[in-house]
């Protein structure tokens, strides 16, 4: 059983005497592990942030820090340090001493400052700006002094608050990179906040989705994407089909769900469910598939597939692969993914109001109860 | 063609239009320094160039405690005034209480109240509670309404900070004693110097609230002028006027520098 770096108990957090920004949360966060609180927008992420570092005080519940209750300590006390979402750089001092505040608080001697100021420009690759005012910097360089400025006071652990909401698309795969990089290199534990499903499905060992103050499912990238814990996970992490229906028919580990939107479907029963139960079923676009031409014999020959026609009633194309709204038969306009693998090669390009086969086995889809 | 008319005809317009406003701005001052320098007793035609009024002035007591006293005054009440209208912009800036905005909008009625009535209130209040009028009462005053402006000026500068980074130093290990000296205060510094000078300037220059509140013996220049001029204007009152004008101008050409600072 790994050592719990971080743990919250039944923390709530009510605003201005009514408002529950935060709802009994119940977290605990492994040491060294890279971790990713996930959400919409105002649904309490940063308010979890800020009672961990200590600029909020939580209503009730308890905030454990290496198995300490830590409640009561200020925020200069508490071995917690955060990348503030605006950075939030000393705009009067140079890179150098908004990186060395920390250490001088501690009053370190200026040897001691000089090299691990200068460990962490190495690591962080400023070299050469040491000696700027964070007005003269980038937007990707601010942002490395942030977590310079952090790291470099041996936090046991690092807040992240949508570090990288304010770059650009590219260069923000690149720092979710040397994001990555660096907690290996590190080994502490990193809370990292973001709205960006792909980002926190991308870099963490463990993440929690949040909803309106809740906590709606913990676990790794995996779980939480292939097994969400319901419509809103489902739909949160990517897109999804989203189908309700009543069991009709067990039979061994497939179930035969009547719904209204497509009629009969095959789907694998992932727990135990009960005929006449009313069930819903997730469907991932990029599980589908999509052709010109039926599926094969071979195919049809599994009783397990559910096999559709319609008409494409919507295409975007986006390199790499294209989004499909097929209009079934039924009226259901149903989302699906293609790959494009051989494009302009000998891939039979499916456009706009195309008849089209969609198709799926059983296996490919995911329960969720109601 | 008709284009290049064009854009020359609006160079010459704003270049007369920048002329007319600096004639209009600057010929009275220019005159009133001349003068100090003419010979002539009366009238404007110049007579020759002399310094003799300001000999006359350096050898004038009254003159000499006048000016002391404004530099007591100046220095003081803008000294004092910086250290309070600093704490309190940020006492009110980053401090939430419930009326703030009315708070904020009683900070800075002095600046809208005419000078008069704030005068006259003032006498008031120092004559109701039986407080002697002199250097001390001049002092007040010029605290009370140098404070406005400096509490003007120091939060138009935290205006341009996040409360996170007062957040941040927190987070890195910093006490309030510490991210007051180590993170506000360099943040504000120019701020600071400029409100400090603009009190000093605001309190050499103002007649009308010292006038009020001036007891026997605390005479500021100002005053003294005005008392001089009731004798009909002298070349003296010439020669002060211009050395005063001198000073204001130097300190503001030191706030201008700071000024580039704050909105840097
Ligand atoms: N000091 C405060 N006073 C009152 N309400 C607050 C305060 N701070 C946050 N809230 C409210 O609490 C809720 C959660 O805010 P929080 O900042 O934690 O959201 P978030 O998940 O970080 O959102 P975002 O992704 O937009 O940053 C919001 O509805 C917000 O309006
Ligand atoms: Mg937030």
């Amino acid at each position: 059983m790994a050592e719990i770096s971080i743990e919250l108990r039944n923390v709530t957090k009510i605003f201005d005497g009514d408002f529950v920004a935060v709802n009994n949360v119940n977290l605990s966060i492994e040491k060294g592990e890279f971790f990713s609180l996930l959400g919409p927008s105002g649904c309490g992420k940063t308010t979890i942030l800020r009672m961990i570092s200590g600029l909020e005080e939580p209503t009730k519940g308890e905030v454990i820090l290496n198995g300490r209750v830590i409640n009561d300590l200020p925020p200069n006390k508490r071995e917690v340090n955060t990348v503030f979402q605006n950075y939030a750089l000393f705009p009067h001092l140079t890179v150098f001493e908004n990186i060395a505040f920390s250490l001088r608080i501690k009053r370190k001697s200026e040897a001691e400052i000089k090299k691990k100021v200068m460990d962490m420009i190495d690591l962080m690759r400023l070299n050469g700006h040491e000696n700027k005012k964070p007005s003269q910097l980038s937007g990707g360089q601010k942002q490395r002094v942030a977590i310079a400025r952090a790291l470099v006071n041996e936090p046991s652990v690092l807040l992240l608050d949508e570090p990288l909401a304010a770059l650009d698309a590219k260069l923000r795969q690149h720092m979710l990179i040397e994001l990555d990089n660096i907690h290996d290199e590190v080994g502490i534990t990193f809370i990292y906040v973001t709205h960006d499903q792909s980002e926190a499905l991308s870099i963490s060992d463990h993440l929690a989705v949040m909803n309106e103050g809740k906590i709606i499912q913990v676990g790794t990238p995996v779980q939480v994407y292939e097994s969400p814990a319901n419509l809103f996970v489902a739909n949160f992490i990517g897109e999804t089909n989203f189908i309700q229906g009543i069991v009709e028919k067990v039979e061994g580990n497939y179930i035969l769900l009547k719904t209204e939107k497509l009629g009969e479907i095959w789907c694998y029963r992932d727990f135990e469910v009960k005929i006449g139960e009313k069930i819903n079923v997730s469907i991932r676009p990029e599980k589908l598939k999509i052709t010109i031409e039926k599926p094969s014999e071979e195919v049809l020959k599994n009783s397990f597939v559910n096999v559709f026609k319609g008409i494409v009633s919507e295409r975007i194309y986006l390199g790499t692969h294209s989004n499909y709204i097929v209009s079934i038969d039924q009226g259901y306009q149903m989302k699906v993914y293609r790959q494009h693998i051989r494009y302009l090669l000998d891939e039979n390009i499916i456009d706009w109001n195309d008849e089209v086969y969609v198709w799926w086995f059983a296996d490919d889809s995911y329960l969720i109860k109601d | 063609m008709d284009k290049e008319f064009n854009v020359l005809g609006k160079r010459r317009f704003s270049f007369i239009m920048t002329l007319l406003i600096m004639i209009f701005f600057y010929l009275p001052i220019a005159m009133l320094i001349a003068l100090s320098f003419n010979s002539a007793r009366q009238g404007v035609i110049w007579t020759g160039f002399t310094l003799k009024w300001y000999s006359v002035l350096f050898r004038d007591d009254e003159i000499w405690r006048a000016f002391l006293n404004t530099v007591i005054i100046a220095l003081t009440s803008s000294t004092v005034a910086t250290a309070i209208g600093v704490l309190s912009a940020i006492g009110i800036y980053w401090h939430n209480f419930r009326l703030k905005r009315y708070f904020q909008a009683l900070i800075y009625t002095p600046l809208i109240v005419p000078d008069i009535l704030m005068g006259v209130s003032m006498l008031m209040f120092f004559v109701s509670l039986r407080i002697q009028l002199g250097l001390f009462t001049i002092f007040i005053a010029h605290v009370t309404f140098s404070i406005s402006y400096v509490i003007l000026i120091v939060i138009a500068r935290l205006e341009d900070f996040d409360y996170s980074i007062i957040e941040a130093a927190q987070d890195l290990g910093a006490s309030w004693y510490q991210i007051f000296f180590k993170i506000i205060i360099p943040m504000i510094k120019p701020a600071i110097i400029a409100s400090f000078l603009l009190s000093i300037t605001l309190s050499i220059d103002d007649f009308v609230i010292t006038f009020f509140v001036a007891g026997p013996g605390s005479t500021t220049l100002p005053l003294q002028i005005y008392s001089m001029i009731k004798f009909g204007v002298s070349p003296e009152i010439n020669a002060l006027s211009t050395l005063l004008i001198g000073a204001t101008f130097i300190i503001s050409i030191f706030g201008l520098r700071f000024r580039k600072l704050i909105f840097s």
